[in-house]
Order: C-alpha cells, then structure tokens, then sequence
C-alpha cells in the first residue's frame, strides 16, 4: 500500500470502502443463506448470479479503494470481467443440466411455459 | 512438390489478423494478470495469445454492428441500477421470514435471434431482472427464464416486457439501423424524438 497523506479525499474514500464492504457482506450473507434455505435447484441459482456477484464487486471496490495502486486495481477489474462474465453462463449450465436430467420438478413451477407450442 | 506445407504459415499469419480483437484482448488480460506494463510481459502476452487463437479456433461472430456511445451508456447505466435492485431483493427474499417465494419459467420470444444479441440479452438478463436463463433456442429466438418471485413480479407478461425492454437496449447501444428496422423498431433519430414525446414510459413496471 502506497503511502498517502491523510486528508479529506482519503477519508471519503474510507467512508465509500466501508459502505462497499458492509454491502457486500450483506450481499455474500444473503446468497449464502439462500443456497440453503431456497428449496428448488433453479432457485438456488438465483442467489450464485446475483447477491454473490455484486457481493464480489462491491467488495473488490472497496479493496480498490483502499489499496489504491493502479497494479492491483487492474487485476480487480480482471475478476470483475470475468466473475460478470462466467458466473450467469455457470449458473445456465447449472440449471439447465438439472432441467434436463429432471432434477426440478415442472410442478413446483406456475406457469411453466416450457414445451408449450409457441 | 505440393503446395501445402508453404500456405500454412500463410493461413496461420491470416488467421491471427482475422482475429486480431481476440489477440488484442488476450494480451492486455495476460498484462493486466501480471500487474505491470513492461514489453517482457506485452511480448508474452501476444505469444501466448497467438498460441491461443491458433491451437483453439473459434468460428467468427456475425456481428455488423455498430456501436453507439450514448445509447451503451443507457444500457450499462440501466445495468448497474438494475443489479444493485435485483441483488438487494434476492438476497432479502433469502433471509426474510417466512416462505421462500415460488418460481416459474416464462418464455420469452425476442426480436432478434442473431447469436450476439441473443448472447448480450441473455447473460445480461440473467443477471438482472430477477430472471435465469434454463434454455435458449437459436432457431427460433425464444429464451426460457426461470423467474425466482412470480407474484412479485407482477406475472409472466412483466417478465416479457422487461426482457424486450433489455434487448431493445441491448440493440440500440450495437445493432444497424438495418438490423433495427427489421425489428420493428424505429431508427435512432425517429426514436430519440419519439422517447422525447413520450417521457418515462419504458420505465412503467
């Protein structure tokens, strides 16, 4: 962590990284909780696309500004590409092999417009 | 002596330029692993990349777009507040008392099956509007989202008007007037004057 003299600037920049942090556990808590308590595969995947990516993000933001070093900031930006990138294509995959290999049941789901004539 | 073995480097060297947004890309994700520019780390990079793009072919996009600067704005400005939204309501739909919410999966036919969008509109929605892509179909255009809260929703009709919504946005910022035309939507000039004689009215949910 580069050396930075205190001063107003700064502790914004605190102030905005704490908020991020306390969000983001919020977020990560929420997702957690709901990978537990929800009670069907797709709705599980809900929480992985979500609370937990923007858990993520808002939490690298904060780290960002904290760190505040260009080097490590471009990484952070690197993880956020691609958590934003992979995880909604994860959770498809995810849902869509349950789907198929008849790990939801279609009557928990109202309307269920899948294989309906379009 | 057969031709063969002195066209495939040829080939290789066409390769890499036509796809040179793929090298491009490769390389500042390897410099930006490393965390600092030096022409060591843009030189490995751009071999790696290479090797990259040569040993994994991928068939080219389809994509004769065109990027518009004010209307990409829109779909990320959307994007962000649209995430912080459908994030809070899940997380706290998950830890509120009670009944978990029941689910359903809405159909959702959309103007453009060309596999950019579709792939735009799909990863974006299911990361936004409190929806999950189950499947999609290229054919025909049509995604399946599983939505989480369907009463809270307000029923599979807010599901499809949302998710247009987001396509039309997701056409608007990339797609050709030609392309916009031929879904049905009006040219960005006509359009701008329309959303000015019309104020708020995509935003009623």
């Amino acid at each position: 962590m580069t050396h930075v003299e205190p001063g107003l600037w700064t502790t914004i920049a605190d102030v905005v990284a704490a908020v991020c942090l306390l969000a983001g556990a919020f977020l990560t808590l929420g997702a957690g909780v709901g990978l537990t308590r929800f009670p069907s595969l797709l709705a599980r995947m809900h929480t992985v696309t979500k609370p937990q990516v923007l858990g993520l993000v808002l939490m690298l933001t904060a780290l960002a500004l904290r760190v505040r070093s260009w080097s490590a900031i471009a990484m952070l930006v690197l993880v956020v590409a691609f958590q934003l990138v992979t995880s909604p294509v994860a959770a498809h995959m995810v849902g869509r092999a349950g789907f198929r290999t008849g790990k939801v049941d279609p009557d928990d789901l109202r309307p269920n417009e899948f294989g309906e004539p379009d | 002596m057969s031709l063969h073995p002195r066209r495939r480097p040829v080939r290789l060297l066409r390769r890499l330029g036509s796809q040179w947004h793929a090298l491009a890309l490769l390389t500042i994700v390897w410099v930006l692993l490393w965390g600092d520019l030096t022409w060591a780390n843009v030189l490995a990079g751009a071999a790696i990349a290479s090797v990259v793009v040569i040993m994994f072919p991928l068939p080219a996009i389809t994509m004769q777009g065109t990027v518009r600067p004010g209307r990409a704005l829109v779909l990320v400005g959307r994007f962000v507040a649209d995430l912080f939204v459908a994030s809070f309501e899940v997380a706290w739909s998950a830890i509120k008392p009670g009944p978990t919410p029941h689910g359903a999966i809405v159909a959702v036919r959309l103007r453009n099956p060309e596999d950019a969008y579709l792939t735009i509109t799909a990863v974006m929605s299911s990361l936004v509007p409190g929806s999950l892509v189950v499947e999609a179909r290229r054919s025909t255009g049509v995604v399946y989202l599983h939505v989480l809260d369907i009463d809270a929703y307000g029923g599979p009709e807010a599901v499809r008007r949302d998710t247009l919504a987001l396509e039309e946005r997701v056409l608007r910022a990339f797609a050709s007037d030609a392309v916009l035309a031929r879904c049905g939507l009006a040219p960005e000039d006509a359009a701008a004057a329309l959303d000015a004689a019309r104020p708020g009215e995509g935003d009623a949910r």
